[in-house]
């Protein structure tokens, strides 16, 4: 059974619109962030106008409508992402600052000079910068998990790579190239090796199940405005003993035990690690998000992203041939929706300009990875990416926007 | 607003054709400049004389027709004229980028005659079809930040 898109579509508000004198929008950047169902602005319209107040500590009713509200929420994302327990989970603003929590407690309570951090070639910006902060006050080595020529990890030399490591830090699907990375092989070798694992899954979160218990890293983090959630919330996953042996990160309120002249002590996780008035509505949102997402079902969106992705590589090699080159992976499987995509010698700034006059919206740039942009050989490229409210119409919108651009800057 | 106010012929000519393209050799002033939105990196290297005159100067790197025309259009007008002429040929040409950004949302290109009477841009008032997309006033800046650059060095 196929997704019903069409009906799928009419959920999201957004997609409704039109732009440039009544073009639709054919929305092809839900690797950069997702369009919102109805039903999740609903949510956090409804959290306002009716139970809104703070949490964790009014003791009238429509706080403790608002707690419950957030708590529930704690609850199904966990369960969404195969956590045993809600204790696991902390709430964060978004991947980013998971990571710095990651770096700032962990990484500077763990780490010494000449320890090594073993990250890849495709990461982004968020799982690189943290960590060579941390390396200018530490002294830390970086080391880099090289690339394949169709955009893997090569792990031919990982032992090496591997070896007296105290951490290995790795995106379980690159948001340029749309590689699946083996998440269970490279949390085993790391675990093997004795390092820990922090697992980058921003971009698998929102495309393929995922179960935090099985895939076996010691950290997995995630955004919430990718998978359909508003922006401003993400999360932290880890083992309710991994978080309890780490520092606290933000101090405020909302963390603390006791209070006092000389000092402080820490709540209980995943609070510890959430201080100050977390955002309450974003927090519904995310709720309301996976509870839409549970509802299609991710087999089923996964399924709909291969097939729409298989499509797009085909019918896009059979138009434009050798004028056009997609990154990554060829075979569909083994990737998820994520196109970057150079054509003729046009700069992606110029071809996304032209693209958006057709009203298809893709993103130009480095994508937050610039070192992965080098290893290709590029400064940028312009990138479309899939998610279950695409269809066939949408990459063949596309394939006519590249036409377009190509007659444009035909010299 | 169509396309065309913003790819300008003059424009996708200076693309086509970059004037001043490449590199001098040492002891030419070197300045990298970086647009961290896009990634685009250019190399303006510059030779001031004793009078302060700009001898010469090329643009190298990479970059969309927008940064790449404009720095083309931007060493054509400031090769042979002072430092000082240069530093207000950039503050004419950020200040039209500027000015219009001002005014988003009016169709109106407004009059370049307000900025500085006297200073003629010539070929670059193809590139104020600019400031209506905001989000490529960098790439047209771009240059023109990193001569600053050059500029405040060689003078430092």
């Amino acid at each position: 059974m196929g997704l019903n898109v069409s009906e799928i579509k009419k959920d999201f508000p957004v997609l409704g619109q039109t732009v440039h004198d009544g073009r639709r929008i054919v929305y092809l950047d839900s690797a950069n962030t997702s369009q919102k169902p109805q039903s999740v602005i609903d949510a956090m319209g409804r959290y306002y106008e009716t139970i809104n107040a703070n949490v964790h500590r009014g003791t009238y009713k429509i706080a403790e409508e608002a707690t419950n509200a957030m708590e529930g929420a704690r609850g199904r994302v966990a369960t969404f992402l195969g956590a045993n327990s809600s204790r696991e989970l902390v709430f964060t603003k978004n991947a980013t600052e998971s990571i710095n929590l990651v770096a700032n407690t962990w990484g500077r309570s763990n780490l010494n000079e000449g320890d090594a951090v073993v990250l890849t070639m495709m990461e982004h910006h968020a799982t690189i910068v943290p960590w060579h902060m941390v390396a200018a006050e530490k002294g830390i080595e970086l080391r880099w998990i090289p690339l394949t020529a169709d955009g893997q990890l090569d792990l031919t030399d990982i032992d090496r790579l591997v070896d007296g490591a105290k951490l290995v830090s790795f995106t379980a699907m690159s948001n340029v190239l749309g590689t699946i990375n083996p998440v269970e092989r490279l949390t085993e070798i790391a675990r093997s090796a004795g390092a820990m694992s922090l697992v980058d899954g921003s971009q698998h979160v929102p495309h393929l199940a995922t179960n935090v218990a099985e895939l076996g890293a010691d950290f997995f983090v995630f955004t919430g405005h990718k998978m359909l959630g508003p922006t401003g919330i993400g999360g932290l996953w880890a083992q309710e003993e991994t978080l309890d042996a780490m520092p606290p990160f933000l101090g405020g309120g909302e963390m603390i035990l006791n209070v006092t002249t000389e000092g402080f002590t820490t709540t209980e996780i995943p609070w510890k690690f959430e201080a100050g008035t977390p955002p309450i509505a974003e927090i519904v949102g995310l709720g309301a998000a996976v509870d839409y997402l549970t509802a299609v079902g991710m087999d089923e969106i996964r399924q709909h992203e291969v097939e729409l992705t298989g499509y797009a590589l085909r019918t896009l090699h059979d138009r434009f041939g050798d004028d056009l080159t997609i990154h990554g992976p060829a075979e569909p499987a083994s990737r998820g929706g994520v196109m970057s995509i150079q054509f003729k010698d046009i700069h992606p700034h110029d071809l996304t300009q032209i693209m958006d006059q057709n009203g298809v919206c893709l993103r130009a740039g480095h994508h937050c990875a610039k070192p992965l942009m080098k290893a290709l050989g590029a400064n940028a490229t312009a990138r479309a990416s899939l998610y279950l409210y695409n269809d066939e119409a949408d990459i063949d919108a596309l394939g006519d926007a590249l036409e377009a651009s190509g007659e444009f800057f035909d010299f | 607003m169509g396309l065309e106010d913003l790819y300008r012929e003059i424009i996708l000519d200076h693309y086509r054709s970059p004037r001043n393209r490449g590199e001098l050799p040492p002891p030419a002033h070197r300045v990298e400049g970086f647009n961290p939105l896009c990634g685009d990196e250019v190399v303006l290297t510059i030779e001031v004389d004793d009078e302060g005159m700009v001898k010469d100067l090329k643009i190298g790197g990479q970059g969309c027709s927008i940064s790449q025309s404009s720095a083309s259009m931007m060493t054509a007008a400031i090769k042979g004229k002072s430092a000082a002429e240069a530093r207000e040929f950039i503050e004419a040409f950020k200040t039209m980028m500027s000015i219009h950004s001002k005014e988003l949302g009016d169709d109106e290109h407004g009059e370049l005659d307000q900025i500085d009477p006297d200073l003629d841009l010539g070929d670059l008032e193809a590139l104020k079809g600019v400031v209506q997309y905001p989000v490529r006033i960098k790439c047209a800046t771009l240059g023109w930040n990193t001569l600053t650059q050059a500029l405040d060095e060689l003078s430092a």
